[in-house]
């Protein structure tokens, strides 16, 4: 049985492997890129020609998947948390067709906003869906769940949800692997198409079928391995705890057994008797879990206050991601804190743009530029670029989701604001700015998009770009003017270039787009490295 | 047995590869290992930390609780304090003197150095300046994980091996400046701290 040290994503990676796993897809996104990296290197996966490209934006990961699972084989897509927004109409709707081969969606949620937008938290798409859904709170178990979770879709016949956090993504432990990976499904088609036909006629069917499925889910989750009901001589409380959440308690209790009767969550939807059962013999319920309230929520709905406390009640903090100290808290237990930090002389250090990007002199261009405009023209969106907001460049005035800048630098114009820039990075240009660049077109709205195109994925760490050499086709095939799709290289030196050229796009009373290309100083050699690994092994 | 030990430093300083070495080392005497790592947003420049636990027992959490640490090993001044409240009563703090200027209000170096003389456990010393005098720049990580080995729990010759392990595949000069900054780390520390364990 070989012992493996993985990251809690490779563990994931791991175990779909060892399921049979026929197509990885996915878009990067911190934490969750690791799943897909780790299977681009693995020799497994090479050997079996496992699809492992990435995709353009997470919606068409999960349709590439369901596409994978229609044909008979177990296919996975992965993304973080807010990936599954993006995705959210197929992965909805995937559970109302119903998949053939096994089929795994990862969302990699990041309490606390280490690297993100918010905390959402993936549990709610999972019962929205109404598919069973796994929490790991150890690598093993996320290599465990992930070979589990294949069998599960194909048994239950529906798309099955894996919800990671931060830490276990990124934290590294041995894992037991098995010593001869499953074998891959064989391609067929289904043999009942028209379930894959969501007309109305049909998916009303379909959507009985699914609510039908819904006792059964309860009864896999009551006998599943990775729930359990560990006793305590303590009634007075009784804690259910889920995920990463669990080691935290445990390891408030070092080589001892917890004093309170346990509940600890690994599959949804709730094992309700099991929760039952808790629930007659205690005198109240400590719920920890990471994220939003979510097994709280379903517990004391709007009237049945009283008994269960959590993030609800303020027993547990409403936001941000536990950890053993805070868990300690809770638990009235003795803190044992030593040292303060010396605020006096422990300054903040945020990230920053790497000396000799080319963003800074797309931002020093601009700069010189907006000064006469003032602050609130420049539409920004995600990536390396978005540290453009701090100082010393103050220069962007939005980031919500990938895509908005453009988006809402047209619905500014539309209102009126003149000039409405949009800065947007090539790979969140082919994720979800093209679609908004064409509505501009359409009207010849008057905005100035920058596309800082540094050729690859920069912010997760340097993935291959979908933009790569095709910017300048993709505005055109959309219908951005040729005479309004200009090109430069962003060096120190052309910054008098990149100013003179926004300042003649803004004064144009239309669509035009600036693509400023320069390779990323930092992650380019290392993808190039990437690049021709994956080439050896593909021979 | 157990360690747990908060690595520390700036994004690029190669606290991960601090992490992998002691990881192996631990590994080869049977020890269970958990390591919690930083990517994403502030790997460009910003604060990075790892927690690194090894133990003989299972391990339940992947992050150390306050008041845990044995070891505070950190190759950049101002960022081994940011994790103080990790350390236990007994723990050390050893860590690099050298500052990453990166930020327009880095404090004073004097100020630094003296919130860490006011640790009862701590060693800390140069590395940067160490590591160009045997012209290995890139092996001031090493040097400091050479300065923190008498605190990991583990063997000198085990972590011997794991630099070997790790540097391998960049060729035996590679293995040889490495094993020499952990030599040098270990010289240097006990020279300048001798009362250290
Ligand atoms: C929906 C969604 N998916 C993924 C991410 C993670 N993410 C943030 S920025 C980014 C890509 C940035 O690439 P690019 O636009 O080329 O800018 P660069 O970082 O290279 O400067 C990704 C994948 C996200 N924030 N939201
Ligand atoms: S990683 Fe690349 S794109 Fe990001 S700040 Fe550094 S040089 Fe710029």
């Amino acid at each position: 049985m070989p012992v493996l040290p993985l990251l809690g994503d490779e563990a994931i990676a791991q175990g779909a492997l060892d399921a049979g796993l026929s197509g990885m897809y996915a878009y990067p996104g911190t934490p969750s890129t690791e799943i897909m990296e780790y299977i681009q290197r693995s020799p497994l996966a090479a050997q079996r020609n496992v699809h492992r490209e990435w995709s353009s934006n997470e919606k068409t990961a999960v349709e590439s998947a369901l596409g994978m699972s229609y044909a008979g084989r177990r296919a996975m897509a992965a993304m973080k948390h807010v990936g599954l927004n993006v995705a959210a109409d197929p992965f909805i709707n995937s559970a109302i067709t119903g998949v053939i081969g096994g089929m795994v969606v990862v969302s990699a949620d990041d309490p606390s906003m280490h690297s993100s937008q918010n905390e959402q938290d993936s549990r709610f798409y999972g019962k929205f869906a109404m598919v069973p859904m796994f929490e790991p709170s150890t690598q093993q178990e996320a290599y465990d769940m992930a070979r589990y979770a294949f069998g599960l879709s194909e048994r239950v016949g529906l798309p099955v949800l894996l919800r990671m956090v931060t830490r276990l993504a990124h934290s590294r432990a041995a894992v037991k692997t098995v010593d001869t990976p499953g074998e891959e499904n064989k391609m067929h088609l289904p043999s009942d198409p028209m379930r894959f036909v969501l007309l109305p006629v049909n998916a009303r069917k379909r959507y009985k079928v699914l609510i039908g499925t819904q006792s059964h889910l309860v009864e896999e989750a009551e006998k599943s391995p990775f729930n359990k009901y560990i006793d305590g001589e303590d009634k007075s409380m009784g804690i259910i705890a889920s995920g990463v959440a669990y080691n935290y308690l445990m390891e408030n209790f070092p080589g001892q057994k917890v004093p309170y009767p346990v509940v600890k969550i690994g599959q949804y939807p709730l094992p309700v008797d099991m929760i039952r059962r808790l629930f007659d013999e205690v005198d109240k319920v400590l719920v920890l879990e990471e994220g939003y309230p979510f097994i709280e929520d379903q517990l004391t709905g709007l009237l049945t206050a009283g008994k269960v406390i959590g993030r609800y009640t303020g027993n547990v903090p409403r936001t941000g991601e536990l950890d053993p100290t805070i868990v300690g808290e809770v638990l009235g237990l003795e803190p044992k804190k030593a040292f303060e930090v010396p605020a006096d002389v422990v300054k903040g250090r945020p990230p920053q743009l790497c000396p000799g990007c080319g963003h800074i002199d797309v931002y020093m261009g601009l700069n010189k530029v907006m000064e006469k405009y003032g602050p609130g023209h420049v539409f920004s969106d995600i990536g390396c670029y978005t540290l453009g907001a701090l100082p010393p460049y103050n220069a962007i005035n939005t980031c919500v989701d990938m895509g908005a800048s453009i988006t809402m630098a047209k619905g500014a114009a539309d209102a009126g604001v003149r000039p409405a820039v949009a800065v947007i990075g090539d790979s969140t240009f082919t994720h979800s700015g093209m679609t908004g660049l064409l509505d501009a077109v359409i009207e010849n709205t008057p905005i100035t998009v920058i596309i800082s195109d540094n050729s690859l994925v920069a912010m997760t760490g340097g993935q291959e770009s979908h933009a790569k050499d095709r910017l300048v086709e993709i505005c055109k095939g959309l219908g951005v003017h040729p005479d309004h799709i200009r090109t430069i290289v962003p060096l120190p030196k052309s910054r008098d270039r990149i100013a003179q050229m926004i300042q003649e796009e803004i004064d144009y009373d239309g669509v035009s787009v600036i693509i400023a290309s320069r390779p990323c100083v930092t992650h380019t050699i290392s993808l190039k490295r990437k690049q021709r690994a994956k080439q050896q092994t593909n021979k | 047995m157990k360690t747990d030990i908060v690595l520390s430093g700036v994004g690029g300083q190669g606290i991960l590869t601090i992490a992998a070495i002691i990881s192996w080392a631990a590994v080869r005497n049977n020890m269970n290992v958990k390591q919690s790592e930083v990517h994403g947003m502030s790997q460009r420049g910003g604060s990075v930390y790892s927690h690194l636990r090894l133990s003989t027992e299972p391990i339940s959490s992947d992050l150390i609780p306050y008041g845990g640490a044995d070891l505070i090993l950190s190759v950049e001044p101002m960022e081994s304090l940011r994790y103080l409240p990790f350390l236990s009563k007994e723990g050390w703090l050893v860590t690099n003197i050298k500052p990453v200027k990166n930020i327009p209000d880095y404090p004073p170096e004097e100020d630094l150095i003296k919130a860490i003389e006011q640790l009862p456990h701590h060693v800390y010393l140069d590395a940067d300046k160490l590591a160009r005098d045997i012209q290995a720049t890139k092996s001031a990580n090493i040097i400091m994980l050479g300065a923190a080995s008498p605190f990991l729990g583990l063997k000198y010759e085990d972590l011997e091996w794991a630099i070997e392990k790790q540097f391998k595949s960049k060729g035996q000069d590679i293995v040889d400046i490495n094993k020499k900054a952990l030599k040098l780390g270990f010289d240097e520390a006990k020279r300048l701290f001798p009362d250290m364990a």
